[in-house]
């Protein structure tokens, strides 16, 4: 009874031992407020059920799913836009070149979630929700899912023909003015540019706080780092564009950035 | 009403019914742990937990939601498959027949969108949810990763999806998707370094030519209604009994 208690019942116990940690003494306390999942849980999430069969059915009878005309290779529709879901990559289109906003940007992302519970080695703030116990972890996960709905919010709202910016209350029929005025930085600027926003990126915040990078060794920090100065790149590239026209900070012959 | 009482018992303690409930109903501790233990549907939880894993202002009841959506979708799903075909010819006529003149059609097809968009959500607010409360943390490192596989799952089901009405917001929607595709480093015929062309890149692969057509069509459907969801659904597997297996419900370790 012993051994499956400790394999079944407390795994998180078996795996402190294994680590060599303490015995959390708030344990026994919570052993005292469990609930039964028969029936308590079980009611909850039958309920839920029901609630959701009955709010789907109703936003069923109330909207039609759109269909529109059949499919004509010969005639687009402008704007087209992608499923609302996806609409935060196609608004990224108009500042990076494809390469990058549909393919590189979405598969850094997906890595990086990968990678999330094995480079954040921040022992605290599991499974309970706390702020002063994670802050950096907690900042950066949420500008970068703020950063996400925000660029859907804008591709499906206020994106109009030619994927020019109408505010809602504005007409598609008016026709805007595209951008003409666009330059890039010459290789010389744009190369110091990346290397000075990388190269410092990376090492001020392991000077500032040495404690930082002596917890998290060279292989974690620098992948933790990368990402971050990768996921704020995209909004300084934004900012660039929309408050300095800069189309490319990077021109290669090969691809542009 | 004695009789009737008594043919009650009787069926209760007839060989058949023993065979499928193994255990009475009498609220007693024991009873409810049977319950759970002996139910193949319910087993996936634990017959207990702790008190603050059954509040909603805790786990959002998101990845339960997200769950009882992948169902809804399975079920409406296969209940349209009737009615569809993957061919260019029918496909849209299909969808025209689904809305004016199968009985419940439109409800059908609404049910199966409406749900498509809103497990969208609930996934990513169950991501958040799980990333606020530090669920990730040892020793879930990995029931992490195969959540974010899932998160990636979901996205290819509704992209696959989004073309098999085969009307102008689905060619035009896909094709946005398709010409991204076709940039790929490497691997696309308009990315950097590109060591293909469009005949054999990555997006003819997805395609199954240098368009969106009849093979562009059947490959979606394919994926959307059998790899896709039997995928996820092995995943699915895979992550609940993770949770059971590292440590149960989030909770402070």
């Amino acid at each position: 009874m012993g051994e499956y208690q400790d394999r079944y019942e407390f795994p998180d116990l078996k795996f402190n031992i294994q680590r060599g940690k303490k015995r959390d003494f708030r344990m026994e306390k919570r052993e005292k407020k469990d609930m039964f999942v028969w029936p308590d849980l079980v009611v909850m999430e039958f309920l839920t059920a029901v609630a959701l069969t009955i709010i789907l059915i109703v936003w069923a009878l109330l909207v039609n799913a759109p269909l529109l005309e059949v499919a004509n290779p010969g005639i687009s529709e402008n704007p087209s836009k992608a499923p609302w879901y996806f609409v935060g990559l196609q608004e990224l289109l108009v500042y990076f070149d494809p390469w990058i906003a549909g393919v590189m940007i979405p598969s850094i992302i997906i890595i990086c979630l990968i990678m999330i519970p094995y480079v954040d080695i921040n022992p605290r703030g599991s499974g309970r929700y706390t702020f002063s116990l994670r802050k950096f972890a907690l900042i950066n996960f949420n500008i970068g899912f703020l950063m996400w709905l925000v660029l859907i919010l804008i591709g499906y709202f206020l994106r109009g023909p030619d994927w020019q910016l109408y505010w809602p209350w504005e007409s598609w029929t008016v026709v805007k003015k595209v951008e003409d005025n666009l330059w890039s930085l010459d290789p010389v600027t744009g190369l110091t540019g990346l290397a000075l926003y990388f190269g410092l990126g990376m090492i001020i915040p392991g000077l500032v706080s040495r404690e930082f990078y002596r917890k998290c060794g060279p292989a974690r920090y620098t992948i933790v780092m990368l990402s971050i100065l990768l996921m704020y790149f995209v909004p300084i590239k934004i900012f660039l564009r929309l408050a300095f026209n800069i189309r490319y900070v990077l021109v290669t012959p090969w691809f542009n950035i | 009403m004695s009789r009737k009482k008594s043919l009650w018992k009787r069926i209760r303690r007839s060989q058949v019914w023993r065979s499928i409930f193994r255990h009475d109903y009498t609220d007693t501790r024991k009873n409810r742990i049977l319950q759970i233990r002996s139910n193949i549907f319910l087993h996936i939880h634990p017959a207990r937990i702790p008190s603050h894993a059954g509040k909603i202002r805790f786990t959002w009841c998101m990845g339960g939601i997200t769950f009882f959506l992948f169902i809804v979708e399975v079920i409406t799903g296969i209940l349209l498959m009737f009615y569809y075909r993957p061919v260019i010819e029918y496909a849209y006529q299909d969808m025209k027949y689904l809305r004016f003149d199968v009985p419940f059609g439109i409800i059908l097809r609404n049910i199966h969108r409406w749900a498509a968009h809103l497990m969208i959500a609930t996934i990513m607010l169950h991501m958040l949810r799980v990333f606020l409360t530090g669920s990730y943390k040892p020793p879930r490192e990995f029931n992490w990763v195969v959540g974010v596989n899932l998160l990636v799952i979901t996205f290819l089901l509704s992209f696959t999806g989004y073309l098999l009405p085969w009307d102008q917001l689905a060619y035009w929607a896909i094709t946005v998707g398709a010409n991204m595709i076709r940039a790929t480093p490497f691997i696309g015929h308009e990315g950097p370094f590109a060591l293909v062309d469009k005949y054999n890149d990555i997006r003819f692969m997805l395609l199954g030519g240098t368009e969106i057509g009849a093979n562009a069509l059947l490959r979606f459907y394919v994926l959307h209604v059998i790899v896709l969801p039997l995928t996820a659904a092995v995943l699915v597997g895979v992550h609940f009994w993770r949770i059971r297996k590292d440590g149960g419900i989030s909770r402070p370790l």
